[in-house]
């Protein structure tokens, strides 16, 4: 590795305190402009006067907005990102119990839209302006202007009450609820752990059409920036030398044009993957998958602002770490140095 | 004959209608070196590549005859033409910079050319690369091998290049401006290695080049193209006996020291040329 | 007159010798928008976007039913020559719910660009110009509101402000300016050092000059084509706010909201929250496909 590229990654994690302060900011500022009085949230709404003023003591709301900010800073520090109206738990507890979901639905999209993704994207540039081409082009614009949530509200409306073959929403039948344990809180893998593959078959059924909505939508991206990215590299000098080396055409698209491509791709699957947390949030709630996304929009409508706050925070979070991943992959994968 | 053309057309769809971008180009090569001279957009590269049908999918390329050592071109398959790319018929082009794999090492690119047409293990293929890294005098081959293009100079990236198009022994090589990109100093050392390899490999070499007095410094023949058509051909030791005014205008407008002049001339271009 | 017929020829729109500076943009203009036409996709896109924009333009005319009559003995009916796209869960005609919609949908998108449009401009201009410590800063602060996935910290902004169409906008525009801001910058990175600017810079031109006459009209461009691709992003954010209840209120006739107030129907009258799905799906797409008609012509690199 060289100096400079080590720097290069040296910078780009120099970034995120910073960032990650701004963050944190941005939050704690959106919670105290909301327009519930946190007190009365905490401490309902038919308490003494006695018990409010002692709360918001306690709560250090008589301090100025950046002693707050410090308090706020602290706990967070601690983990403790104050406590659910909605569940009455820590909200870090919330998170960590349905964040896994997520998780599992996310990357079961993310590895359907890369197995398609990719290589539809990959043909369609090979062919550019054929009729394949044409076709992944419409269908990939159209994966990009769907609204998930017509999408899955479809879904279910072809699937599930018409023709019957996939089951309905939720993450498991409510024959099995309860009976897969915890153990890393993705139920298709916890079900396979335990070995009870009758669950494991109906969570994974339940998987398929959330995770099959939601990749549509990543897929639609990966397939555009990869048949970009294609047409640009098919379209370099070192192409006409693989030619006139007499390599195959599979060569060329692979070792040669792909080979070009695949770090620029890694960093788009990285922000792909971001955004499929967004998908996420509405196809959750779509499919009532018990996921951070339902958690998000439930706490919403409760006006549960820790909840609220909480969960987009650690949204927030992930999505600079894959934000940050992809950078790296940048400066540390390609052996040109820029 | 090893390349016979006669009457190549090429031409490329634009809005207004089909630009004809070589028209009616006939040409024959031997084991001997022919240079082909014209400014851009002359026709001169896209000439040299319709020989390997290397030219953009857009183009529209028809002809009386084009072969390659008795193979019509125009019907040949793609496997029937991979045959003849890289395994006899070898392109060198301008800019190493562009014409290598950027993230491919020197070696693999060369090693993969190796065993493509030859076989034989990766072990065998990667040596194989360090020695034709060696014929190209390179001094340190082994270092070389392991580098990726964009830690190579421009003379350095040129060798590599040759290199990996010698590799399965071809019985042609075409040179498409092969040091327009380099520096100065390095321009004669490449030039003077493909000359020196092409003869003693005894193969067939088409260069094209802008430049005039190189061109005919190394070749045997000289091919004159102005806007799509060969306008001149003539040995290269009888470039003064040129008549066409456009190849005359060329050999004009460049200064000597046996024959100052005051002012050099300007190119006055004929309309009636491009007829 | 005859002046006129040769401005207007083909001839003189495709000549290859362009005797004015007019002529030779006249000459480029047209040349792109031969290309965008033979482009069939971008035109349907062009005219699904121009229909919209005129249906719900015209919506009190077209709409010969009060989008808010309700009629609750006629509810969740199938379509009909009444009724051409049915009635929802109170009995009000869907067609035209869904032409006010256009209007809403499209004010939203306007009121978004009109906001972001300036402040990203402003953002990543300046920040390029002057560089340095207010670069770093700025560039920072985009840093932060990109690290936020767009709905994610539009539901934040709104359920901080209190939902309804105008937060929906605010916090849409909120999450949507860093792109802009981003590209402004790199295009005023290009400029910044030129000569050109330079030779305005020894005329004595003050910065905010500089920044207002000669970058930003450069800059322009890209951020135009931006837009046409951000437009379907936008109306697919606002559309998830109104779904989400976060967004336009019932009973207003938001395409979300309408989806949002009658999905519980979807396994029976079907077609009452599929309709405007459909709506934000074809206005969507049809961005789309504009949007990227017009970057084939107007930025090749990009394709």
């Amino acid at each position: 590795m060289t100096g400079h590229r080590l720097r290069q990654a040296l910078a780009s994690l120099a970034s995120v305190p910073v960032t990650l302060f701004g963050l944190v900011l941005v939050t704690f500022l959106i919670g105290r402009a909301m327009p519930i009085d946190p007190v009365i949230a905490i401490a309902g709404d038919h308490a003494p006067p006695d018990v409010i003023a002692r709360v918001r003591l306690e709560m250090g709301l008589d301090q100025p907005l950046p002693v707050q900010f410090w308090i706020y800073l602290r706990n967070l520090l601690h983990g403790d990102l104050g406590h659910s109206v909605m569940t009455s738990r820590a909200v870090t507890e919330d998170i960590a119990r349905f964040f896994p979901a997520t998780l599992e639905l996310a990357t079961t999209a993310m590895i359907v839209a890369v197995l398609l993704g990719v290589p539809l994207g990959v043909v369609a540039a090979w062919r550019q302006g054929s009729r394949f081409d044409h076709v992944v082009r419409v269908f990939s614009l159209a994966g990009q202007s769907v609204p998930v949530f017509v999408l899955g509200l479809v879904c279910l409306l072809v699937f599930y009450a018409k023709l019957g073959i996939a089951p309905g929403t939720g993450q498991l039948d409510v024959a099995y609820e309860g009976l897969v344990p915890h153990i890393t809180g993705m139920l298709v893998l916890d079900a396979a752990l335990d070995g009870d593959w009758d669950e494991f078959w109906d969570a994974a059924a339940h998987l398929v059409q959330p995770a099959a909505v939601l990749a549509y939508f990543s897929m639609a991206y990966i397939t555009r920036m990869t048949r970009a990215f294609m047409i640009e590299a098919l379209s370099g000098e070192y192409i006409v030398t693989a030619r006139a080396k007499g390599l195959s055409a599979s060569r060329i698209l692979w070792r040669h044009a792909f080979g070009n491509i695949t770090v620029r791709l890694v960093t788009v699957l990285a922000l792909a993957y971001a955004g499929l947390l967004e998908g996420a949030v509405i196809t959750e709630t779509v499919f009532s998958w018990p996921g951070i996304g339902l958690y998000l929009t439930g706490s919403l409508l409760n006006a549960d602002m820790n909840a609220v706050l909480g969960a987009t925070l650690v949204i927030g979070l992930v999505y600079l770490v894959l934000n940050l991943l992809s950078d790296l992959a940048y400066s540390l994968l390609d052996p040109r140095v820029r | 004959m090893l390349v016979e053309i006669e009457n190549l057309r090429v031409q490329f769809p634009t809005a207004t209608g089909m630009s004809e971008a070589v028209r009616n180009v006939s040409l024959t090569l031997g084991q001997e070196k022919l240079g082909i001279v014209g400014e851009s957009g002359s026709g001169k590269s896209l000439t040299a590549r319709s020989i390997m049908r290397l030219l953009p999918s857009n183009a529209r390329i028809t002809a009386d005859r084009l072969q390659f050592d008795g193979i019509d071109l125009l019907t040949a398959d793609e496997p029937a033409l991979r045959r003849i790319r890289g395994r006899r018929a070898g392109l060198i082009m301008q800019d190493p910079k562009y014409s290598l794999n950027p993230v491919m090492t020197a070696g693999a690119q060369i090693a993969e050319a190796w065993r493509v047409h030859r076989g034989g293990s990766r072990k065998v293929a990667a040596q194989a690369a360090i020695d034709l890294l060696a014929q190209v005098q390179i001094r340190d081959p082994a270092r070389v091998a392991g580098s990726y293009p964009h830690e190579l100079s421009g003379g350095m990236g040129q060798r590599v290049m040759i290199a990996m198009m010698l590799a399965p022994d071809p019985e042609l090589l075409i040179a498409d401006e092969p040091t327009s990109a380099l520096d100065a100093s390095v321009q004669a050392e490449i030039l003077r290695l493909i000359e020196d390899l092409v003869s003693r490999r005894g193969m067939g070499l088409l260069l094209i080049s802008h430049d005039l007095p190189l061109v005919s410094h190394f070749c045997d023949r000289v091919a004159v193209m102005y806007a799509g058509r060969i306008v001149e051909e003539l040995p290269a030791g009888e470039l003064t006996r040129a008549t066409h005014p456009y190849t005359r205008g060329l050999l004009e407008c460049l200064p000597t020291l046996s024959h100052p002049q005051r002012r050099l001339k300007v190119m006055q271009r004929d309309p009636s040329w491009l007829i | 007159m005859s002046a006129f017929t040769t401005v207007l020829s083909r001839d003189w729109l495709l000549s290859e010798t362009p005797a004015s500076r007019a002529q030779a943009a006249w000459v480029r203009r047209y040349r792109g928008w031969l290309q965008f036409r033979a482009n069939g996709l971008a035109m349907v896109g062009l005219a699904t976007v121009a229909v919209m924009i005129v249906a719900s333009l015209a919506a009190p005319l077209l709409a010969w039913q009060n989008p808010s009559a309700q009629d609750l003995a006629g509810r969740l009916a199938w379509p009909s020559a009444a009724h051409w796209f049915g009635t929802d869960e109170l009995g009000r005609d869907i067609f035209s719910r869904i032409l006010y919609g256009g209007r809403i949908t499209l004010g939203m998108v306007v009121a978004v660009v009109a906001l972001v449009a300036p402040i990203g401009l402003a953002v990543g201009s300046v920040a390029g110009y002057l560089g340095g410590i207010v670069d770093r800063v700025l560039m920072r602060v985009t840093d932060v509101f990109l690290a936020f996935p767009r709905l994610v910290l539009a539901l934040a902004f709104v359920a901080a402000l209190k939902p309804g169409i105008t937060s929906a906008i605010i916090a849409i525009a909120l999450t949507a300016w860093p792109p802009y801001a981003r590209l402004a910058r790199a295009e005023t990175m290009t400029v910044r050092n030129t000569d050109f600017i330079a030779a305005v810079r020894l005329a004595g031109a003050s910065a905010p000059r500089i920044i207002l006459r000669h970058i930003v009209p450069l800059c322009l461009s890209s951020v135009i084509v931006r837009v046409t691709l951000d437009m379907s992003g936008i109306i697919l954010t606002a559309a998830a706010l109104g779904f989400l209840g976060m967004g336009a209120q019932p009973p207003m006739p938001e395409w979300g909201t309408m989806i949002a107030a009658s999905r519980a129907y979807i396994l029976e009258q079907w077609w009452v929250p599929t309709i405007p799905g459909v709506a934000i799906f074809a206005v969507s797409l049809a961005f789309n496909l504009l949007g990227d008609g017009m970057r084939d012509v107007l930025d090749p690199r990009q394709r």
